[in-house]
């Protein structure tokens, strides 16, 4: 290949001949090819909206985090505390949210004055929760604005495999299933410079994940390979997502609960409960490639190619998805 | 999902239509592709001066101008006060006629007509004229003949037997026949006879010598000679032979040009002007040539429109380009934008304003609106409340930008009125709710990128060629059409994703993952090829290694728990 008397600013920009030869997806590519190719434009309410998305998980036994109740209408949000019960640790969050906004963690509550204990240790009254459920119910949170509910949901307890590898919050598992077969993972992880958010393209650090075994393939952080978390200091290679076949199984079976032939599944891990669907996203982004240092078209040509996909049951999914998909042969 | 073979046929079909729609408009309108090109047209007009002989009705009929290849009449018109005019055609000429009961003093008529200079117009109404036996009076009719030998016998035909006569008549001035001839009757006049004694059809024409700004030019005399259906024009006085560019011919059936009643002393002069006009106008001036003579055409041009409805309609044909360039640089380039068409709205009110000024007021209109919403947010307000609240200080932030600068004396900044306030408002909202989301970086990112766009819509749209076809050739909405679908289907690279994955790109190879030791893609491309190659018994035995893998998996599974 010749490169004598490349312009310098031509450095700067990929050859798209070899982007193509390596499998890199573009976003023309997924937007024609893939997301309107193979889901249905009636589907995407099921996934923007975190309620819908919730039912269908419950009526499909898919393990999401138990809702407590709903807060629909302004009217409702009097009877706010007899919705919350006697839960003592809960979660409110906008149905539409989007980038973690708006979400309250309530971890205890004061037994003298029933005040609410937030998880970063400050108290609120009822008065300060139900100006939250109003904000929440305006659309203070949600994209665009628009009129939103509120989900109270019982606490995730966080599985502490994770501790120190994200600067802020418990980090989620992004599984990308295309066809109902598992694709391509990645975690992401929040830093100081991403603001506690795992926005890559804020300074959040990415890793991709194995499929086969749920090792770390690598991480980026701004898209250059690292190796300790900036913050922390942890080695990122080191990061094994446990239970890894069933968050496989609980992403892969998304697809027969959405109808969505391309998706992106965000797992948590819960202590005492496993791996749950935190939520579904009808147009998952590219930049999963970038963690994963592999393009995203060889692998969904290969599920493309298998014309008798339909057959396969959930584990065989996963597990041919483990065969042809991963990285490490050993976790 | 319509399969890519009905789209491309659709796709193609809408470009050709496109392409010979505008071939159509240019052959028949003759509108040129590229603007500036101009025509010529002469504007010609006669002056009739006569004094009435008594009080009594008075008519004056005066030949309009002959059909003649290369110059094409596109208008006439007359002036002449209390007058009653009408055209009319008399022994297959046309002829202009003012009547009125009765005048008193010296009257003046005119009549003006507008001729282009066309290389297509090769009508002519110019007939051959019938032989006349009559006999020409003598001694006169014997000298005709004597000229006629004289010439015959030294021609091949008509036209150079025309020469040989018109040559004999310089050339023997002083011969008695001829000064005889020379007294009775014109130089063409003797021409024509003598033609006519040799059995050769001439006439006498007048022709105008068209040149830029001249007054009070008379008819010149010409003698057309006829050899079958061809004729040649020759000047009587030097024997030259054609017609120049710049020649007129008025009248071609040996018509008179005045035939004045009830008067006396009349004159006819001419004065020309020539007008250098567009080539679209010139295209329209043919086209109303053609339907005033029956001819039926559809004008396929918003020219066709009223003329308040045609610079609206113009901004609308425009904003196809806008949207065309923001398809673009969206799809294939990859900038990103706040509010998908807002940049081509901003555009279309840049080029109300211009450039400087249209940049200015936008930034100034969205920065203040911004620090305004972001004290709005503070208040908690419903989103239609915070829209409208948005709304209502755009108006008045235009307000006082329009004050503000008349009061300066800076009057283009009146002009930022002509800014989309809703649109604005939207672009203020979304790019506050950016700001609170996603910081203030992807806020300047989204902005510049709205503004570049904008900025590339206005250059495209101000631009006189994409103005000029867009005005003038409908065809280029469907080829429009055509592109944004052909872009629409576009499954490569954004330009802006070359930058992306760069580092992706060049890592890829540079770094095997895992304990991969064959790049991925080449693996996989194997594996489908493989599967290709068998589908059904590749598909097969990889189930059962699926299989076989999850009984082995299960089982180490329930043995650890055994264990």
């Amino acid at each position: 290949m010749l490169h004598f008397g490349k312009p310098a600013f031509l450095k700067r920009y990929a050859n798209p001949l070899e982007m193509g030869r390596d499998g890199i997806m573009g976003m023309n590519q997924r937007n024609i090819n893939y997301i309107s190719r193979y889901n249905r434009r009636s589907l995407y309410p099921l996934v923007d909206n975190k309620l819908k998305t919730k039912g269908i998980a419950v009526s499909h036994h898919v393990n999401t985090p138990k809702l407590i109740g709903s807060v629909q209408d302004q009217h409702d949000i009097q009877n706010v505390l007899d919705i919350i019960g006697d839960h003592s640790e809960f979660c409110i969050k906008p149905a539409q949210g989007s980038g973690g906004k708006g979400i309250l963690v309530i971890k205890d509550r004061n037994a003298q004055n029933g005040h609410f204990i937030k998880s970063s240790g400050e108290e609120i009254n009822n008065h300060d929760l139900r100006r939250h459920l109003t904000n929440i119910l305006a659309g203070l949170f949600s994209l665009g604005g628009r009129q939103d509910i509120a989900l109270i949901e019982e606490l995730i307890h966080f599985d502490n495999v994770f501790s120190g590898f994200s600067y802020d919050g418990v980090p989620d598992t992004r599984v990308i299933v295309f066809q109902g077969f598992p694709v391509m993972c990645m975690m992401r992880l929040s830093t100081l410079a991403s603001d506690g958010k795992a926005n890559l393209h804020q300074g959040a650090v990415g890793v991709g994940i194995c499929v086969r075994t749920g090792r770390a393939v690598r991480a980026v952080q701004f898209n250059q390979p690292i190796e300790f978390h900036p913050d922390t200091d942890r080695r990122l290679s080191e990061l094994t997502v446990p239970h890894w076949r069933q968050v496989l199984e609980l992403a892969a079976s998304c697809y027969e609960m959405s109808g969505l032939g391309y998706i992106g599944t965000d797992i948590v891990l819960d202590r005492d409960k496993g791996p749950m669907l935190l939520e579904l996203n009808a147009r998952p982004g590219l930049a999963i490639q970038i963690c994963n240092n592999a393009g995203l078209l060889p692998r969904l040509r290969l599920i493309e190619g298998l014309t008798k996909r339909q057959r396969l049951t959930v584990p065989e999914r996963v597990e041919f998805s483990m065969e042809h998909f991963g990285v490490w042969n050993q976790s | 999902m319509v399969s890519r073979g009905v789209f491309y046929f659709v796709t193609a079909i809408l470009f050709v239509a496109g392409i010979l729609l505008m071939v159509y408009q240019h052959l028949t309108f003759e509108v040129p592709f590229l603007p500036g090109q101009a025509r010529t047209l002469w504007s010609v007009e006669a002056k009739i001066e006569f004094r009435p002989s008594g009080d009594g009705p008075v008519a004056v009929n005066f030949a309009m101008p002959a059909v003649q290849p290369g110059l094409l009449q596109v208008r006439q018109d007359t002036s002449s006060l209390g007058y009653g005019v009408d055209y009319l055609t008399r022994h297959g000429s046309n002829y202009v006629e003012w009547t009125k009961r009765s005048v008193s003093g010296e009257q003046v008529l005119y009549y003006r007509a507008d001729f282009l200079i066309d290389e297509d117009s090769s009508s002519s109404s110019m007939r051959i004229p019938p032989l006349s036996e009559n006999a020409e009076p003598e001694p006169y009719g014997t000298a005709i003949a004597e000229l006629a030998d004289k010439a015959g016998s030294r021609s091949a035909d008509p036209f150079s037997f025309t020469a040989q006569i018109i040559k004999e008549l310089r050339n023997s001035k002083d011969s008695e026949s001829i000064s005889l001839l020379l007294k009775q009757y014109s130089r063409s006049g003797i021409i024509v006879r003598a033609l006519r004694a040799a059995g050769i059809q001439a006439r006498e024409i007048g022709i105008v010598t068209l040149e830029n700004g001249r007054r009070n030019r008379q008819l010149e005399s010409r003698v057309a000679v006829f050899s079958g259906p061809r004729y040649q024009i020759f000047n009587p006085e030097d024997g030259t032979s054609g017609m120049r560019e710049n020649q007129l011919i008025w009248t071609d059936n040996g018509n008179p040009l005045l035939n004045l009643t009830g008067g006396k002393a009349a004159r006819v002069s001419f004065s020309m002007l020539r007008h250098r006009i567009s080539a679209i106008e010139a295209g329209k001036l043919k086209a109303g040539v053609d339907k005033a003579a029956g001819g039926e055409m559809v004008s396929l041009s918003i020219e066709a429109l009223p003329v308040e409805e045609q610079s609206m309609f113009k901004n609308i044909l425009l904003l196809t380009v806008g949207v065309l360039i923001v398809v673009f640089l969206r799809i294939i380039v990859g900038v990103k934008t706040s509010g998908t068409f807002m940049p081509v709205l901003i555009a279309m009110a840049f080029l109300q304003t211009n450039l400087v000024v249209g940049l200015i007021g936008f930034v100034a209109i969205v920065g203040v609106g911004l620090v305004v919403r972001s004290w709005l947010s503070h208040l908690n307000l419903l989103l239609v409340a915070r829209i409208s609240a948005v709304i209502i200080v755009v108006i008045g932030i235009i307000g006082s930008l329009s004050v503000l600068s008349y009061k300066f004396g800076l009057t283009e900044g009146l002009k930022v009125a002509f800014f989309p306030m809703i649109i604005l408002s939207w672009t203020i909202e979304r790019m506050s709710i950016l700001w609170e989301e996603e910081g203030y970086h992807e806020v300047l990112k989204q902005g510049g990128g709205s503004l570049f766009v904008a900025v590339c819509a206005y250059l495209a749209m101000s631009s006189g060629i994409v103005q000029h076809l867009t005005f003038n050739f409908i065809g280029i909405q469907f080829i429009i059409l055509s592109l944004v679908m052909i872009m629409g289907n576009y499954t490569g690279f954004r330009l802006t994703e070359l930058k992306r994955f760069k580092p992706l790109a060049s890592q890829i190879r540079k770094y095997p993952n895992g304990d991969q030791q064959v790049q991925e893609s080449e693996r996989l491309r194997g594996e489908l090829k493989e599967l290709h190659g068998d589908p059904h018994n590749v598909y097969r035995k990889w189930k059962h290694q699926a299989q076989d893998e999850l009984k082995k998996a299960k089982g180490a599974d329930a043995g650890g728990k055994e264990d």
